[in-house]
């Protein structure tokens, strides 16, 4: 599936036809065939024709219902070739009845394939796998990214992914992890563990240009479930987080560097974005049961609201962080919550609120560069430039700590205090 | 149908949290011997059991022409399964909730793990 052209349209649309069908077709094969490795493979080799066929034959009118029938008599060529295969092939006779279609252009409709989709992302993200193996198969299975491009976005060796991902079938295999949409009872919990997958898929992507990516490959996921529960809020609150979040993206950077909120020029907000998240997020309100992830997206709508940072409706944001604590008490929410006390109270009243996560949060460079933030607001120059080198200490990005860097260097300056003038 | 080991584990040189009273073992015991009741009424308990501790054990290896005998235990480790079920389960979620309910009952931590049950060798040979 090379790009061999610009004109050569075959190619590209097989490229992008395969990003959109891949997870449909493993996850329909996974329902007829219960095995994710013979799935995946299938779903591979019918793509390889496809690419072989498609550029000279044309598109087919439904190419994911192409590609899943095609691959679907792959899998049962395979399954017949082998001993256990045989024993399989007749527990599931009724599939091996079917017509055989494509490989010929005369394929016949999928049903829909939703409900296998939903299955599937229930058992990549099933807590009895850890969280990097749920992460890497859901990108895998789901967003049909391929292993190399996995590593890439994790840092780790081609071969480390691609063992991870064995370790993980691996497990769902032998454990028999089950494929199915879970219990009412379980539900909550289970779709909690999927929607912090998603979301910590789109935060690898946030701050790191190299692996943007990511946040498409989040959005589109994110996306998918609320398709596929469209009663769940939670689903729909996490797509508005994360669609508000990418609005305001453009802006974060100038030159490589990180942009304070306070600074951004908003004209460079995604305002097609920020409408969709608004929307999401208005009707979450009528449906009337918040959660966690509402409760963000309704955060990040207050300031894509704002037309300026001093025009931002703090008390409206603080409210919001007493509700998101009530649910979620961490000290993270905690901390942000002090920051915007910092614009409704001012810098003492966020220090003292700060001071009562310091403990929890002491190895987070955010803890240190909010205080910083707040000393320098009361001209506590010292304690201020303490409280950063503390932080930059602590970032683990290099885009963190150049900005840490100039924070001091602004401070060991004359008159750089304009952005955070003392009160 | 799948089967699964439930094995609860020790940790050498501390003292099993003990219930405290005769009482409280009584209830121990009863909570223990309503979840076994349980597990056969639905089909579930293959089999159980307690080891002795590590200390007891003996290693064999494959020596050179003979078989060579040590003092045990195989692997040398804080942690040593302590004692087990065998269960049947549908799938996994299955075994997690009776596992939910073994930790429930005993008060302390459990590995659930697939387990095949080979039965003897011979009968798993083709034409068998």
């Amino acid at each position: 599936m090379t790009r061999t052209a610009p004109a050569d349209r075959g190619a590209i649309n097989v490229e992008r036809v395969f990003r959109e069908a891949y997870g449909q077709a493993v996850a329909t094969l996974v329902r007829v065939f219960g095995d994710v490795t013979l799935a995946e493979d299938a779903v591979q080799d019918a793509f390889v024709v496809a690419s072989d066929r498609w550029p000279t034959h044309g598109i087919p009118p439904n190419p994911a219902g192409w590609i899943i029938t095609t691959a679907r008599n792959r899998a049962i060529d395979v399954l017949r070739r082998s001993a256990r295969g045989r024993a399989l092939h007749e527990e599931i006779g009724a599939v091996a009845t079917t017509s055989r279609g494509p490989d010929t252009d005369d394929w016949e409709e999928e049903g829909p394939v939703s409900d296998d989709q939903l299955r599937l992302i229930f058992t990549c993200c099933h807590p009895a796998l850890r969280i990097e193996h749920q992460v890497a198969l859901t990108l895998r299975l789901l967003g049909g990214l391929n292993v190399d491009e996995i590593a890439r976005s994790f840092l780790v060796s081609e071969a480390a992914m691609a063992k991870r991902l064995v370790r993980a079938k691996y497990k769902i295999k032998a454990a028999k992890i089950p494929y199915r949409i879970p219990a009412e009872a379980e539900l909550p919990e289970r779709l909690r563990s999927v929607l912090s997958v998603v979301y910590l898929i789109y935060n690898t992507g946030a701050d790191d240009p190299e692996r943007a990516a990511l946040r498409r490959d989040a959005i589109r996921l994110g996306r998918a479930l609320v398709a596929l529960m469209p009663d769940e809020p939670e689903a729909a609150g996490l797509l508005a987080l994360m669609l508000l979040s990418e609005a305001r993206m453009p802006a974060r950077r100038a030159e490589g560097a990180l942009v304070l909120l306070r600074a951004q020029d908003r004209t460079k907000w995604d305002q097609a974005l920020i409408e969709e998240g608004h929307a999401i997020v208005r009707a979450c309100i009528r449906r009337d049961r918040p959660g966690p992830y509402q409760l963000q997206a309704a955060i990040q709508a207050v300031h894509c609201d704002a037309a300026s940072f001093d025009t931002t409706d703090w008390h409206q944001i603080v409210a919001l962080y007493d509700h998101l604590l009530s649910l979620m008490p961490t000290p993270v929410v905690a901390l942000n919550r002090a920051i915007a006390l910092g614009e409704t109270e001012g810098p003492e009243a966020a220090l003292t609120a700060l001071d009562a996560v310091a403990s929890d949060l002491d190895g987070y460079h955010l803890l240190h560069a909010a205080r910083g933030a707040m000393l320098r607001r009361l001209d506590q120059r010292d304690a201020a430039t303490a409280a950063y080198e503390r932080a930059a200490h602590l970032a683990a990005t290099e885009t963190d700590r150049r900005f840490l860097a100039q924070q001091i260097s602004e401070l060991a300056g004359n008159g750089a205090l304009t952005e955070h003038p003392p009160d | 149908m799948s089967q699964y080991l439930l094995s609860t584990y020790a940790v050498a040189g501390e003292v099993p949290d003990a219930p405290p009273t005769p009482q409280d073992m009584q209830l121990f015991m009863q909570r223990v011997i309503d979840l076994e009741a349980e597990m056969d009424a639905t089909g579930t308990f293959v089999f159980g059991g307690r080891l002795y501790d590590p200390d007891a054990a003996t290693v064999l290896r494959p020596g050179d022409g003979d078989v060579i005998m040590t003092d045990g235990p195989f692997a040398e480790s804080k942690e040593h399964v302590a004692g087990f079920y065998i269960i049947n389960a549908d799938d996994l979620d299955a075994a997690l909730a009776w596992a939910d309910k073994v930790v429930a009952a005993i008060n302390h931590p459990i590995e659930v793990r697939p387990f095949q049950a080979t039965g003897r060798v011979a009968d798993q040979m083709p034409g068998a």
